[in-house]
């Protein structure tokens, strides 16, 4: 029997201990650290506009992709093929409606269709073989990078396109509000908003932790697990088609090696964000908070006047961190029985 | 006696992994309201049955009957369609998820919302605590708690309400008390009597002869995949039933042998595993 005074302790504890276990609270005091750390670092012009605008730019940007594949990653998978999607998006947009000159929407549709494409193929490999998703989309990675080099030089006769969006366009997915605030941003919260609801308030998000957690159960528990893998998949890279998209339109021209360092960002905003790499647990506000984490290291050494590279040696240890603190998090987690038992 | 079917019976079932024969013309029955302890050493192949039982394997030969007609399981999914479900040793799959959205993984209550669908996490958690409850473990009280902190018992039974809530009417519990200590055993043992008291029929896998004659109503024991003994409560003593698992050898023998092996080796025990 337990003794009273340690019954009241226990429910004293009780909230603080269930907020401290979350994983979130840890990426969200990692997110304050950094910030006050660089606003120290930084001062002014970190502090102001062209700070708040560079890291938040760089948020949505990796922030639209970092939503679906952490999803995925809570769902027990990884996609790394979301690097070559993007060039591959915003090649198709450029070729369509800047070589050949058709309607923008076209090439919007079409550059959006392969990313949809490319996540098909990923989950449906996924679900029919028995290879990882990690190599499943490195391949369609490798795939997906060369027939975009080689279609590209092919019909452009170069590896770069250029286009000139209209203006209507430009102002939905390619514009500086206030010459400095990418529009992105505002897609960003709208992919915020849906994988939400999709995580935390429809049924799908129970499907999700169920996958992560033990696939062969959730398909006996009546999960369509094969549709959910493919649907997650094609999520991540229509997300992933959207930056590629916007960024077209934003910078008026498509490059074929561009968009490998959404690979690693990616990752690491989920897992700064406190989702577990094995699968099973994460939460779309821990993303939120692991991407802007992210960003703010990643724009704020420039404000800094410190050695660029010591932005990536803090990215790292983060990580590390995260890593450390998830996992002990998942350890509480399933041993808190044995301890209170006596 | 005009005894209505049992709810679940084997007959001549044989399983055997390509050329590994496993199981040998198990003929078994269980009805409802009854314990059916599956009592056999480790390897005896008591694992093998009960998967075979819920459709993760499927018998060589033989018939397995539920209410008298031949059924056939291909897949899990059809034997828990049945109203077959299996609990396995650590309870829940899903140790980082609340109680309320494990409970209803697959099956989620929802309430409509305009036009959103929304997982009604209220209902979940109420309907899951109170099953639990219900079972006599007022300890859970909050379904927001994840399952991986709970105690093993307690996701035995949060496991086996889940099955009872779900309309299950066959309970396979595959060595429930295995990993618990004295008290939380005796918990799962009061779990297994609950379930019987509400009609389903049990099939209770240990090793633990006084476990399995705490709850039992009718025993099996497995020897190398053949029922080698088939009988009713009091109908032999804990000495015998002992005997019988060891493969015939009595206890007094194997008693006998350890003494001589302690003697010869310098007051050493021989090794063991920690079984039991
Ligand atoms: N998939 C399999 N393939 C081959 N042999 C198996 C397989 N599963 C179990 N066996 C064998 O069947 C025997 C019985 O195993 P099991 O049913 O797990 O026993 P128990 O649960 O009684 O300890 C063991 O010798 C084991 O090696
Ligand atoms: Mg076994």
């Amino acid at each position: 029997m337990m003794s009273t005074e340690a019954e009241d302790r226990r429910r004293v504890s009780g909230a603080f201990g269930r907020l401290a276990r979350r994983p979130e609270s840890g990426s969200f005091i990692g997110m304050i650290f950094v910030y006050v750390f660089f606003a120290i670092l930084g001062g002014k012009v970190f502090l102001g506009a062209p700070g708040f605008s560079s890291w938040l730019n760089t948020a949505a940007e990796v922030g639209i992709i970092a939503l679906p594949v952490g999803l995925l990653m809570i769902a027990g998978e990884l996609d790394l093929s979301v690097g070559s999607v993007i060039p591959a998006a915003s090649l198709t947009v450029a070729i369509i409606s800047g070589h050949h000159d058709a309607p923008e929407i076209i090439g919007i549709l079409a550059g959006l269709c392969v990313g949809l494409l490319v996540g098909f193929v990923n989950g449906y490999l996924v679900t029919r073989t028995t290879i990882p998703s990690i190599i499943i989309s490195i391949g369609t990675m490798f795939g997906v990078m060369g027939m975009t080099l080689g279609f590209t030089v092919m019909i452009a006769g170069s590896t770069g396109v250029f286009i000139v969006p209209d203006p209507v366009t430009k102002a939905l997915l390619g514009q500086f509000v206030g010459g400095m605030f990418q529009v992105t941003m505002f897609w960003w919260a709208a992919f915020i908003v849906v994988v939400y609801y999709l995580l935390h308030i429809s049924h799908y998000g129970n499907w999700i932790y169920a996958l992560g957690g033990d696939r062969e159960s959730a398909r006996n528990a009546g999960i369509p697990t094969r549709r959910l893998t493919i649907g997650l998949f094609m999520l991540s890279g229509f997300a992933a088609a959207f930056v590629g998209v916007g960024q077209v339109l934003t910078y008026q021209s498509a490059q074929v090696l561009t968009g490998q360092a959404f690979i690693f960002n990616s990752i690491m905003c989920v897992v700064i964000g406190g989702v577990l790499l094995t699968g099973g647990a994460g939460s779309v506000v821990g993303i939120v908070f692991g991407t802007l984490t992210f960003s703010i290291v990643n724009q704020g050494i420039f404000f800094s006047g410190l050695d660029p590279n010591i932005g990536s040696v803090i990215i790292g240890a983060l990580l590390l961190i995260a890593v450390l603190t998830n996992d002990s998090f998942r350890q509480m987690a399933q041993s808190y029985a044995a301890k209170r038992e006596p | 006696m005009t005894e209505r079917p049992p709810i679940l019976e084997l007959r001549d079932i044989d399983k055997s992994f390509g050329p590994i024969d496993v199981l040998h013309k198990i003929s078994l029955k269980v009805h409802e309201g009854e314990v059916l302890c599956l009592l056999g050493d480790n390897g005896a192949g008591k694992s093998t049955l009960i998967k075979t039982l819920a459709g993760v394997h499927k018998a060589t030969a033989g018939t397995i009957l539920m209410d008298g007609e031949p059924v056939e399981f291909n897949r899990p999914r059809d034997a828990a369609d049945r109203g077959i479900a299996t609990v396995h040793q650590f309870g829940g799959t899903f140790p980082l998820m609340s109680i309320g959205r494990s409970f209803f993984v697959g099956v989620e209550p929802t309430k409509q919302w305009g036009p959103f669908t929304v997982f009604d996490r209220k209902k979940a958690n109420e309907i899951a605590v109170k099953a639990v409850q219900d079972f006599g473990i007022t300890r859970i009280n909050d379904g927001d708690r994840l399952v991986g902190g709970l105690s093993g018992g307690e996701r035995q039974s949060l496991a086996i309400a889940r099955a009872v809530y779900f309309g299950a009417r066959v309970l396979i519990l595959d060595e429930p008390t295995a990993a618990l200590g004295v008290k939380q055993a005796a918990h799962a043992l009061r779990i297994v009597n609950e379930a019987k008291r509400r009609g389903l029929a049990v099939i209770f896998i240990t090793h633990q002869v006084m476990h399995a004659l705490a709850v039992g109503d009718h025993f099996a024991v497995l020897i190398r995949g053949s029922v080698a003994a088939d009988f009713r409560k009091n109908e032999k003593t804990r000495e015998e039933i002992t005997d019988l698992m060891a493969g015939g050898e009595s206890m007094a023998d194997l008693e006998a042998s350890v003494e001589g092996y302690v003697e010869s080796h310098e007051g050493r025990l021989p090794p063991t595993n920690a079984d039991e």
